[in-house]
């Protein structure tokens, strides 16, 4: 064993260590500005407001952006529900026990399984079971399953932090149980609660796996929930892979790259200023 | 009255999660379990040969590729990430820290879609230039999954070792060790079960991509023998042939997907139980 300085030691490591956090980042930004770089170019209201023509090598993306916007409201107004009110029975209705440990032995194993297997599910289960059929429905069905553990995970969360003197003093004024959920629970935790859901915005943006195999990639712009939609991530997906246009692609890619970013900067502030309320 | 039927219907909102978890694993089931009883676990499992419109249907290739591109991922993956945890929650001032974890989540925000397409554009003509073979190859696959499960692993490792109470690092900085002694000797084995558990849940992560994968990797049904072959994973498989299988066909890959859910959830209840045991 070679006896080297600590401290001289530690000066290497630290150099290491700094060297590789550099290199994440940067692989980070590369791609952003990668992106943005080739992408941005091909954006115009053209783009974004005319529909596809000619198999996605002409016009724009309309359609897509409002399969994807059908999508994110499809899951999440069957998720919102489902897991805000499962986060208050965990948090308001139960003592840490047996009963709490499966529900989110439950929840862990949802959020651990793989689009594609979720995908398969939603296949058999709304698309053939059910008969819709490729359809924004199914899509956003299976969707809202992926969205459920995010959402149950963070509105725990943000019940939890909201002081329990709150609610003793809703319980001393006479209100009940559930007035004191809603009326005060609720609009303390709300920052953090939003915060989940525009991340659930985010995750419907980006999938592809899942809504592929549910909702279908037909181009036609989508009138009912009941017709396939093909969303901005599958549409980039087969502009890619089939290679039919490159430029359309990238404009795309922008634009996916765009909202993730926006999504996740506001997730960001909204959970800055939530922090800031009770710290 | 009206808090009772309240109460109920949150618990039943509450076990919903269960309820979509025993339902999935019953249609997913439901649906490959056919072909495994008709073909025989044996030769599903062990037997390389798919071709399953000839009636073959042996996912060996697949299940062997789809553990060497998780394996692939790792080695690269695990060392990149941890040093990220332990930079950002060590050696990071913490003003910078605020702005570097959102920074590093963010990559995980980026549509997966998105990383095989740069790896298409820039890794593969790279490996082809510089290594040989095809480019599309488990060497691909391994680098872009490495890069995808960066966050999920910095980000728990982080929580990890925030979690150790500050008096270890004080007390060893008291007997005189140097910062990174602290880390190495007190930190990182306080943090154990907390890193594992990321890494677990990293390997999973992994395992269970799909759309990157299948557009790096190369999608050649043999069982690898070198970095630069192309390789196509459990995941790839299934959602290649799912537009226009049919009849025993679709069920194999439902079987496939049952193989794949195995293997997940056994990495969940895996990264749980040491998460439990602390």
């Amino acid at each position: 064993m070679n006896r080297l300085n600590p401290i001289i030691w530690q000066q290497f490591v630290k150099v290491q260590l700094w060297t590789l956090t550099s290199l994440t980042v940067s692989i980070l930004v590369f791609i952003i500005f990668y992106i943005l770089f080739n992408g941005l170019p091909q954006i115009s209201w053209e783009f974004l407001l005319t529909n596809p023509t000619d198999m996605g090598r002409g016009g724009g993306i309309l359609s897509a952006i409002v399969s994807t916007l059908y999508l994110i409201f499809i899951s999440l107004f069957f998720a919102i529900p489902l897991g805000i009110g499962a986060a208050i029975y965990l948090t308001e209705y139960t003592q840490e026990g047996r009963l709490t440990k499966i529900i989110r032995f439950g929840v862990e194993c949802l959020a651990g399984i793989p689009s594609i297997i979720l995908g398969l599910f939603g296949f058999a289960l709304f698309v053939m079971s059910f008969g819709w059929g490729w359809s924004l429905i199914s899509g956003g069905m299976t969707m809202s399953i992926m969205l459920l553990p995010t959402i149950i995970r963070t509105s725990e969360e943000s019940f939890k932090a909201v002081p329990y003197e709150y609610r003793e003093v809703s319980f001393s004024l006479g209100l009940g149980k559930w007035s004191t959920i809603t009326r005060v629970v609720l609009p303390s935790a709300l920052p953090g609660v939003v915060t989940g859901i525009v991340l659930s915005i985010a995750r419907c943006i980006e999938e592809t796996a899942v809504v592929i195999f549910t909702a279908g990639s037909s181009l036609r712009f989508p009138n009912s929930i009941f017709e396939s939609g093909r969303t901005m991530a599958v549409h980039f997906y087969i502009l890619a892979r089939e290679g039919i246009s490159m430029p359309k692609a990238y404009g795309t890619a922008a634009i996916l790259i765009l909202s993730i970013l926006i999504i996740n900067i506001s997730a960001y502030l909204i959970m800055r200023y939530f922090m800031k309320r009770y710290s | 009255m009206k808090e009772k039927i309240i109460e109920k219907i949150l618990m039943i909102l509450a076990f919903s999660a269960i309820g979509i978890l025993f339902l999935i694993t019953i249609y997913i089931f439901k649906e490959g379990l056919p072909i495994i009883i008709k073909v025989g676990i044996k030769d599903f499992l062990f037997n390389a040969k798919w071709a399953p419109t000839k009636g073959h249907f042996g996912i060996l290739s697949m299940i062997i590729s789809s553990l060497a591109v998780t394996l692939g991922a790792m080695i690269l993956g695990v060392p990149l990430s941890l040093a990220c945890a332990i930079t950002l929650a060590e050696f990071a001032p913490p003003r910078l820290m605020i702005i570097l974890k959102p920074t590093i989540e963010l990559l995980a925000g980026i549509p997966s879609v998105v990383y095989g397409f740069l790896g298409v554009l820039i890794l593969v003509p790279f490996i082809r230039d510089y290594f040989g073979g095809p480019g599309l190859s488990l060497l691909a696959a391994s680098i872009i999954l490495a890069i995808m499960i960066l966050p999920t692993i910095t980000s728990i490792s982080i929580d990890a070792l925030q979690a150790v109470p500050l008096l270890y690092k004080e007390g060893a900085l008291a007997m005189g060790a140097t910062h990174w002694q602290a880390i190495r000797l007190v930190l990182l084995p306080a943090a154990r079960s907390g890193v594992v558990t990321a890494i677990i849940l990293g390997m999973a992560r992994a395992i269970g991509e799909t759309m990157a994968v299948i557009m790096v990797a190369g999608n050649a049904l043999r069982i690898p023998t070198s970095l630069l072959n192309p390789v196509r994973t459990l995941t790839s498989n299934i959602a290649l042939e799912m537009g226009y299988s049919a009849g025993d066909h679709r069920t194999a890959l439902f079987a496939t997907g049952i193989i794949l859910f195995i293997f997940i959830m056994g990495l969940n209840i895996l990264a749980n139980t040491i998460m439990r045991k602390k």
